[in-house]
């Protein structure tokens, strides 16, 4: 028997709202399957659980408000008996899907669940998605729904009334203030920057996609994730957390992506292990992942896990970026947007290219200036060879 | 196919990747992506939905003529199999 607990959400997450159960008691589950959904200020988020059994019970309710690592429901293993049948048998010891020092005390037996909130009214799966794109908060809306469920109709309404003076996304503007507050008060940033010759990717790429339908054709931003996952696996001390006074460096690369959501803010999605994936797989993983971000189904663990963060202005931006680090990570790339510059040929010739302004800012307690030149100069090397990438 | 209905679906595809766009008011003669917040992956996206709406793919050399609806318009027109023109 063992316990499934509120995965952590990120850094700055120390609690959510459980808005879906996707499993019953007695329902077989498989490692990584999608269990439940949970709301925090950053959105709705699926959760997965990490090993495979039978679900015995589960603790923590609709609309209730748990802190991570909460027991959210029990799980029995493959071959266990069900708990009502040898209610005496000792327990195994249960391996812990968190490490120990993230963990609350634990909780009272008869009390599952640490913190609850007022519950919320009922509402329709419609209605809860409208509500979150609204930015409208669903105790402010009248229910004309059977048993008083909020529906889809009555979210718009409040929202039309509401909206002189409502700020669609402010739970989510609160979110980025704390995170980008305290990432500028801890975190000694260093910054540098760099332009990039990008004729070589970018005639590769036009090359490559001409032939291709629309439906499998590869962005750019594709090969600036691949490019700065690569040179990372050289570069330990911009990849992992600074957690507890120390840097803890990852052995795994997970490359958050900053995508700005159309309700307000922006939230950065870790793709995970783009270093190892042929650009094929990491177009198709990035598409799955900018679909959830915008849709609302992103995983718990895709919110947890970025090891570093890529910024990425766009084709339409400006030249250059001077990120912020998203804590406990300790370093961000930039990219500028694509414009056309002059630059000098190695023979000597002036030639108008398209070019791109690639930046970086490190935690200057884990790393230097050299050690970042030396990193942005790879990603820069990676990108003149786009067909090795 | 008239333009009219190359119009809406365009204007369809548009507003399924920019739920927040109000079609009606968009100008049909000035830069489209000056008037609505799409980035490339966005665009891609509609470019999708157009793919599915009429069966038009349009290649990387031709996102040029989306520059406004006006142009995307004759420039699908003249994609699509059995236009008028």
């Amino acid at each position: 028997m063992s316990e499934f607990r509120m995965p952590s959400l990120g850094a700055d997450m120390d609690k959510a709202t459980l808005v879906q159960w996707l499993v019953k008691p007695g329902d077989t589950v498989a490692r990584g399957d999608l269990v439940a959904a949970v709301e925090t200020d950053k959105g709705v988020f699926d959760i997965e659980i990490f090993e495979s059994g039978t679900i015995e019970a589960l603790k923590v309710g609709l609309d209730e408000t748990v802190l991570v690592g909460t027991v959210l429901a029990i799980v029995r293993g493959a071959g266990e008996p069900a708990a009502a049948a040898v209610p005496e048998a000792p327990a195994a010891p249960a391996a812990s899907p968190l490490p120990a020092a993230t963990l609350p005390p634990p909780a009272p037996a008869i009390a599952p669940v640490p913190t609850t909130l007022q519950p919320r009214a009922k509402v329709t799966p419609a209605g809860r998605k409208r509500a979150l794109e609204l930015g409208v908060s669903l105790d402010k809306v009248s229910a004309t729904g059977a048993d008083g469920a909020v529906t889809l109709a009555d979210v718009e309404r409040a929202a039309a009334q509401a909206r002189p003076g409502r700020t669609p996304g402010a739970d989510m503007r609160s979110v980025i203030a704390a995170s980008m507050s305290r990432s500028k008060r801890e975190i000694p940033h260093y910054y540098l920057g760099t332009t990039v010759d990008m004729k070589p990717a970018i005639d590769w790429l036009a090359a490559r996609n001409r032939e291709r339908p629309i439906t499998e054709r590869l962005l750019l931003g594709v090969l600036l994730v691949k490019a700065v996952a690569l040179a990372l696996r050289d570069m330990p001390e911009f990849n992992g957390w600074w957690t507890e006074g120390a840097f803890r460096p990852s052995d795994r690369i997970h490359v958050g992506v900053a995508v700005s959501l159309r309700r307000g803010g922006l939230i950065a999605p870790a793709l995970h292990d783009p270093g190892g994936m042929d650009l094929d797989t990491l177009m198709r993983a990035f598409n799955d992942l900018m679909a959830r971000a915008r849709g609302g189904h992103l995983r718990a663990s895709e919110i947890a896990d970025a090891t570093i963060t890529v910024t990425s202005l766009g084709e339409r931006g400006v030249e250059s970026i001077y990120p912020i680090i998203h804590p406990p990570q300790v370093a961000i790339v930039g990219f500028g947007s694509t414009v056309t510059r002059p630059w000098v040929a190695p023979e000597g010739a002036i030639e108008a290219r398209p070019c791109v302004h690639a930046s970086l800012a490190a935690d200057h307690r884990v790393s230097d200036g050299h050690r970042g030149a030396l990193f942005l100069a790879a990603i820069a090397g990676l990108l003149q060879q786009p067909e090795h990438l | 196919m008239t333009e009219e209905q190359i119009r809406a679906a365009l204007l369809e595809s548009i507003v399924a990747v920019a739920p927040e766009v109000d079609a009606a008011a968009l100008a049909a003669d000035t830069d489209l992506r000056d008037q609505i917040d799409i980035d490339s992956y966005d665009f891609l996206q509609v470019l999708v939905g157009l793919h599915e709406r009429l069966g038009v793919d349009v290649p990387e050399t031709d996102y040029q003529r989306f520059r406004t609806l006006d142009s995307a318009v004759r420039y699908l027109a003249g994609r699509v199999q059995g236009s008028s023109d």
